[in-house]
């Protein structure tokens, strides 16, 4: 029983193969096998939002999946989107708005927005708080977080908005 | 909060599944989204030696309209009854049942077949199963039935599927243009599990209800249909009086327990109040 099984997975743009223990979660993968530690894990039991994860293209918690479920998968952590700098405006509007204080929630956070503004248009707060329902932060009061995401939000539609640069025929 | 050990298999058809499970005795359990199991496994509440996998057989998918019927694979992600276009149309209580189930990344992992084979009576879509009127195809080592939600649900996580046995997919009566239908719940927080819900469907000549169906759920072992309400105004006008008839004769069909943060009246209370609002809504949609 419990025989370990060998699995691929690509994590963050890279092919990884490793033997696991089947009750070994994606989180617990993640961290201690990858050393890919910004995914954090509080509750382990899909309270909390702090393991999110991207796991083929979807946010899911990776506390609430073993690894040998992700055989054959394709997971970005957080890690990922930060180097591909899909998410460097949120980081940059969570920094200007305090929305993280010790930052133990904040990379899944981060998941939840990223999910947010991938949809079209701007979210209104009763949106992004709905989104936000998975993540707790037992720091900022949310309200801040809040704030960030609708920073990112309407200044990612500003931008898409302004008229391309014009360019000499 | 770590899992017990355990051995892992993928099966790749309903058959080898079945088969994996009957060779290894009860000491097995099926994981399909794993966002109930996994918990349950981690609290160690359960503590299979052997979990077998079945999120990778194809038979299990899909949805598809077949004459009068739409037949929801039971591998339906929670997030695709949300988009899915054949659910909206003639699923549509399911529709709106899923932005209540759980948080965003739940529903993108949870399948519709995994919430109705644990039959949590807080949850909304196995209720839906009732007012909807669903069969569930169950398959077993003596071959593959059909099952009425009506005699599905038997006492607390405890329904017409026997140890082994898969749920394969969820039949659901094709919702026509003389239908209507209402979805809500009271809850302290989006995404958590309600303190009383309500779906409901019928099918109208004008105002007049040829036949309805009333669900409820968190109101004790398993999802219940309200009977005696369905009686009261079942060939009659929906309008005000016929509400409040059906408001009276709720206390007939629902017992709910009294739990620390509910008394049962107050349950029962709010029951009244919820499908009250509910068949206001089938009013004006009218
Ligand atoms: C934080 C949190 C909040 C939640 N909130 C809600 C909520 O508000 N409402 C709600 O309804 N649910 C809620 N859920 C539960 C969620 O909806 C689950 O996804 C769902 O109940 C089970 O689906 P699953 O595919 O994940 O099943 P799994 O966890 O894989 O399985 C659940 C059980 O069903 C069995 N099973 C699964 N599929 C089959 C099948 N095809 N045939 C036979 N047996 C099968 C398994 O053996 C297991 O015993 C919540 C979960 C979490 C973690
Ligand atoms: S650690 Fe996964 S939700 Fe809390
Ligand atoms: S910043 Fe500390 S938990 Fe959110």
């Amino acid at each position: 029983m419990n025989e370990a099984v060998n699995i691929r997975v690509t994590v963050n743009g890279e092919v990884r193969s490793h033997s696991v223990a089947p009750r070994e979660t994606l989180a617990d993968f993640l961290r201690n096998a990858l050393e890919l530690t910004g995914t954090h894990t509080g509750c382990e039991m899909g309270a909390c939002g702090a393991c999110l994860v991207l796991l083929d293209g979807q946010i899911v918690h990776s506390c609430l999946i073993f690894a040998v479920q992700a055989d054959g998968a394709v997971v970005e952590t957080i890690e990922g989107l930060a180097q591909r700098k899909a998410i460097a405006e949120l980081q940059e509007a969570f920094h200007q708005r305090n929305a993280l204080q010790c930052g133990f929630c904040t990379p899944g956070v981060l998941m939840t927005a990223y999910g947010v503004l991938a949809r079209p248009g701007v979210p209104s707060r009763n949106e992004i708080r709905d989104a936000l329902s998975g993540n707790y932060c037992r720091c900022t009061g949310y309200e801040a977080i809040v704030d960030a995401i609708e920073t990112a939000a309407r200044r990612r539609a500003e931008a898409a908005a302004e008229p391309e640069p014009e360019t000499a025929p | 909060m770590k899992a017990r050990a355990f051995s892992y298999a993928r099966p790749s058809t309903v058959e080898e599944a079945l088969e994996t499970f009957a060779s290894a005795g009860d000491e097995a359990s099926y994981i399909a989204g794993g966002q109930s199991l996994v918990p349950a496994l981690a609290l160690r509440l359960q503590a299979p030696q052997l979990l077998i996998d079945i999120a990778h057989i194809p038979a299990l998918r899909g949805i598809a309209r077949r004459e009068n019927w739409l037949r929801i694979g039971a591998l339906t992600r929670h997030c695709e009854v949300l988009t899915d276009p054949n659910i909206a149309r003639y699923a549509p209580l399911l529709r709106e049942a899923a932005p209540h189930v759980a948080h965003p990344a739940i529903r993108n992992r949870g399948t519709l077949g995994g919430s109705v084979a644990l039959a949590d009576p807080a949850s909304e879509f196995p209720a839906m199963m009732l007012a909807m009127g669903a069969e569930l195809e169950i398959a077993g080592p003596q071959g593959t039935r059909r099952v009425a939600a009506d005699d599905y649900f038997i006492d607390l996580f405890q329904t017409a599927i026997e140890p082994g046995e898969l749920l394969i997919a969820i039949h659901v009566p094709a919702v026509g243009p003389h239908h209507r239908w209402a979805f809500d719940e009271l809850a302290r927080r989006r995404g958590d599990y309600a303190i009383i819900g309500c779906g409901m469907l019928g099918r109208f000549a004008g105002d007049r209800i040829d036949e309805i169906r009333v669900a409820f759920f968190s109101v004790g072992n398993t999802p219940v249909r309200a009977r005696h309400v369905e009686t009261a105004l079942t060939g009659g006008r929906l309008g005000p009086d016929s509400v409040a008839e059906a408001q009276a004769s709720l206390a007939a069909d629902l017992s709910p327990p009294d739990d620390e943060h509910t008394p049962a009246a107050m349950r029962l209370h709010l029951a009244r109040v919820l499908m009250g609002r509910l068949l206001g809504r089938m009013m004006v949609t009218g």
